[in-house]
């Protein structure tokens, strides 16, 4: 009846779990009696569970992120600790099967429900503004994915008190993910966890390419489009043709655990090296699918903030375009040591080293963005002369890593963690920082807390070298990653200062924290009337902050590649139109939560052996497809004079903040 | 920059990388104890260089725009429109295009200079050993002497040591930092690397891929001595009380964390042989051991050797 879920699978022995559970037990009955005590219920459903509009569904992919990012970092902090502590074969205090755990989830959070996450709600807010669209393509089908999303974490959440996680790293390469060597249901939710999510992302990925490519602006040909508008096409793109591959090598991984096949085992012809082939097939263009958004948030930001127009706008788009390419051709440099030829190894190298030439170029056009400007130091513009210095380094040790005879030391080796912190810290963490820095006031309508957001990047960068340095000593050293304890003297001191520096990025969280605290506290002082707060180029900045639900209230006609900038310019921005008409949006659908909870209770019980309940899950989400395909009340009009009303009253506040 | 001049510029950066890196005593990698290891440790230095060649300039250029540039430094040129120099792309693509130009050559020639699997000349003939992967142990099947060890390994210096590598289950990586190159042990494969020693003296081995609950413990000394001390070894080996017949290989099989260091005196013949293909017989297809072959069996080493 209930599979294998018995009250065994409640690790009641864990003292660190249990204590964890009671407090994540208690905040969320805070988090729902505070809900029903301010009788905000109806709010949360009307206006954001069930909500079409893809500002707010980016904010909660946001949200989503954030939360996320606190239980990655507690991951990572004990590991910090534990290393810190294990010294001379001591052991610690994480047993080895719950610290490989961490290890595991802190890479699948930070990964799949942080790092993915912060991109998808970037994009999610700021494309459809940077084209001139009122929504997205598929504004059902981007509440779905976002809730699908949701639901991976969950289950992730879930995972440590009932049952446990997987604890085979953050790729769970088989033969050790097989059932043979993991018969927990770990693994299980690793599977389904990721399976839904990466649903979650496939979706989103075909909403915004069709988006992206069909939505645009009238006038604005692919050439005008923002430089965030064109990594964002390549990132899905990317997320289009590899998430289908994780989908399927998980799928294989699957029939291996549930129905005895051997697609990688070790018996009967089973091939741990295609897995691992598949997984990275997936796993690096995955990287460049995290970081190019970035890439475009700082090229925005580098503009704005040195007033000046992007330098070679042209380059920055054949660059984003070439590493989309590129990154097709190097999964094999995660295993250049699992004994390939000398001719396979040397290909794969030779193209690594060659994306990092693309890469180089947006680095320098960047820095020539600031050449001849006047450059405002706003936070967005500290993260991102941050990330250049960061990620140079990053970016070396990661061609040092290319160079097979060199990975054939450094492989698996604290270097190549360091290396990968490097560019994902110092290229993802703070591309998605400051680009809620620069965009939070065109959702919200107010700016952010400059000191606390200043406070936060110092913390995260001083924090970040100070963690990750002593990494890259160690891989010198011959440390190996993974390792609950050790025996060898000589590391731990550097260890210790590792500790201290993931102590400094835990204050870069915390002052993140109180930044959007105190902003909300005070953000009345903070409001941007004008829409554009920060005197920036691209179209966003031309509506209302916040944005309106439907974005603009005319489609504007696009003549330039910087049309606001362009608009200022010639006297034409922040005119009011004389006349309005009747807009035509999305209706809210609950129907992307409905199914995505289905899709809970399918994983759920597919990860217990829970059939009959699985049955019950898959049918329920199915049928509610069926019931919201033939949902024929899907759109409405806002009437001219709604939105004639709604415009003149912003108007109005722009020409008394004038 | 001509070629020649930026690797001498990178040749003149070693010493400077050398001394930031090298302060520390420990640092393994920058200090190898063998040929191979050795070769790697230049490489590592010589790619750094080149590459500094290119980041050094970005950082300081970064920084020295963001601070010249400064909204409140009213005397610097301000070209609000400026945002296109054709000779400015150029050289930003020509840059990194020389650099990875270089890069790919070394790679090319060193990727296959130090391929794992291309036998070391030596006028000294090689010590084969077998390497198998526990759970969570390093098994070394000495063939040409019969007797085996757990958990240490004994080579001898300025000998080539072929080593063949296998794994009873989970995946692994073999690894000698000090010696240079490791190479994975996977079950079900034949992997291949070649090491050499040039000092005596202990090394730690590890395994750098992770393979379960156990995986933290499974490290190994190397321990390297004379050929005369070695084959004395050899000959206090063959006098070992313990022999690894097919029960002995059986019970070792079973998982364990720190399993004591082991001599056997006898092995069973073919063990290596019958681990790496246990689960030969059971195969659905010649088609799917087929697949495994290009990667990770052994090519005839002769015919590797003439190429």
């Amino acid at each position: 009846m209930l599979g294998k879920l018995s009250l065994d699978a409640i690790p009641f022995d864990e003292p660190i779990i249990m204590g964890t559970g009671a407090v994540v037990a208690l905040g969320g009955v805070l988090i729902l009696g505070l809900i029903t005590y301010y009788g905000q219920w109806k709010y949360l459903w009307t206006e954001w569970i069930t909500s079409v509009d893809h500002k707010k569904i980016g904010v909660m992919y946001f949200a989503l992120g954030l939360v996320m990012l606190v239980r990655g970092f507690a991951d990572a902090i004990m590991m910090r600790a534990q290393q810190a502590i294990a010294n001379n074969d001591a052991a610690g205090y994480l047993p080895p099967h719950h610290y490989d755990q961490i290890f595991t989830a802190h890479g699948v959070i930070m990964i799949f429900f942080v790092a993915t996450p912060f991109i998808l709600g970037l994009m999610n807010v700021v494309v459809p503004l940077q084209i001139g669209a009122r929504d997205v393509a598929y504004p059902f089908v981007n509440s779905l994915g976002f809730w699908l999303s949701a639901v991976g974490a969950v289950l992730v959440m879930l995972s440590m008190f009932i049952g446990d996680f997987a604890a085979t790293g953050w790729v769970a390469y088989p033969p050790l993910s097989e059932l043979g060597y993991s018969p927990t249901v770990g693994v299980d939710y690793y599977i389904w966890s990721l399976q839904v999510s990466g649903l979650g992302t496939t979706l989103a990925g075909i909403n915004f390419v069709v988006t992206i490519l069909r939505m645009r602006a009238p006038g604005m040909n692919l050439m005008k489009m923002p430089v965030f508008v064109w990594t964002a096409l390549i990132t899905n793109i990317l997320i289009v043709a590899v998430f289908p591959v994780l989908t399927a090598t998980l799928a294989m991984l699957s029939m291996d655990r549930y129905f005895g096949m051997h697609f990688f085992t070790n018996e009967l012809g089973g091939n741990a090296m295609m897995y691992i082939n598949l997984i990275w097939v997936w796993g690096h263009p995955e990287v460049y699918i995290l970081i190019l958004p970035c890439f475009g948030a700082f090229s925005e930001i580098i503009a704005t903030f040195s007033g000046k127009p992007l330098f070679g706008y042209k380059s920055m788009v054949y660059a984003t375009a070439s590493i989309g390419v590129l990154s097709f051709f190097v999964w094999l440099h995660h295993f250049f040591t699992m004994g390939s030829g000398a001719n396979v190894n040397a290909f794969f190298g030779i193209m690594t080293t060659i994306i990092s030439i693309p890469t180089g170029v947006k680095l320098f056009n960047w820095l020539f963005t600031m050449f001849r400007g006047r450059v405002r130091y706003h936070s967005a513009t500290l993260w991102t002369i941050g990330f250049m210095v960061t990620f140079a380094v990053g970016g070396m040790t990661g061609v040092l890593l290319a160079v097979p005879g060199a990975d054939f030391v450094l492989h698996n080796s604290l270097f190549l963690v360091a290396h990968f912190h490097n560019v994902i810290i110092g290229g993802v963490v703070f591309g998605c920082l400051a680009g809620m820095s620069f965009w939070f006031p065109k959702v919200f309508g107010f700016t952010l807390n400059e000191f606390w957001g200043k406070v936060s990047f110092w913390c995260w960068l001083i924090g970040y070298w100070l963690a990750f340095t002593p990494l890259y000593v160690l891989g010198f050293m011959g440390m190996t990653r993974r390792m609950n304890h050790y025996d060898v003297p000589g590391w731990h001191p550097w260890l210790v200062v590792a500790l201290v520096g993931a102590v400094i990025i835990g204050a870069g969280i915390l002052a993140l924290i109180v930044q959007i605290a105190v902003s909300i506290r005070d953000r009345k002082q903070n409001w941007d009337l004008t829409g554009d707060p920060w005197d920036a180029r691209s179209l966003e900045w031309s509506t209302a902050s916040p944005a309106p639900f439907y974005n603009f209230a005319h489609i504007p006609d696009i003549t330039s590649l910087e049309q606001h900038w362009e608009d200022k310019e010639t006297g034409r921005a922040g005119v009011q139109p004389r006349y309005y008409e009747d807009i035509h949006m999305p209706r809210n659908t609950a129907a992307g939560f409905v199914i995505s909870a289905f899709s809970f209770v399918l994983s759920f019980a597919l990860i217990w052996h829970i059939w009959a309940l699985a049955v019950i899950g898959l049918i329920g989400m199915i049928a509610t497809f069926i019931a919201r395909s033939y949902d024929r009340d899907v759109d409405y009009y806002v009437p001219a004079a709604e939105v004639a009303r709604i415009e003149s009253a912003r108007y109005a506040l722009t020409r008394k903040a004038a | 920059m001509t070629g020649r001049s930026l690797v001498a510029t990178a040749r003149a950066l070693w010493p400077v990388v050398l001394l930031a890196l090298g302060g520390c005593s420990n640092l393994e990698l920058l200090d190898p104890k063998g040929d191979i290891g050795a070769q790697e440790k230049h490489l590592i230095l010589l790619a750094l260089g080149l590459m500094l060649l290119v980041v050094i300039p970005v950082i300081v250029l970064t920084l020295a725009f963001a601070w010249r540039y400064r909204a409140s430094n009213t005397k610097a040129t301000y070209a609000p429109k400026w945002a296109h120099s054709t000779a400015i792309e150029v050289v930003v693509w020509t840059i990194p295009c020389v650099i990875v130009a270089f890069l790919a050559v070394l790679i090319w020639r060193t990727t296959h200079s130090l391929d794992p699997y291309k036998p070391l000349e030596s006028e000294v003939a090689p010590v084969k050993v077998e390497v198998v992967a526990l759970d969570w142990k390093w098994l070394f099947i000495y063939p040409d002497y019969g007797v085996a060890t757990v958990n240490r390994l004994a080579v001898p210096v300025d000998t080539p040591i072929d080593f063949e590598l296998t794994s009873a289950s989970m995946m692994n990586s073999f690894f000698i930092p000090q010696l240079g190159s490791q190479i994975y042990a996977m079950a079900g494969m034949q992997t291949q690397l070649h090491l050499i020693v040039d000092t005596p003296g202990t090394y730690a081995g590890r395994s750098s891929a992770f393979s379960g609950p156990g995986f933290s413990d499974m490290h190994f000394d190397t321990v390297a001595t004379s050929r005369a001390d070695f084959d004395a070894w050899v000959q206090a080996a063959k006098a070992a009380p313990a022999t690894l017949d097919d029960a002995t290989y059986k019970l070792l099989e079973q998982p364990s964390v720190k399993a004591p260091v082991t001599t056997y005196a006898g092995v069973a013949p073919g063990l290596f042989d019958s681990i790496v293909s246990r689960d030969a017989a059971d195969r659905m297809s010649t088609l799917a051991s087929n697949a495994s072959t290009p990667i990770c069996t052994t090519p005839e080493p002769a015919s590797r050797r003439n190429d």
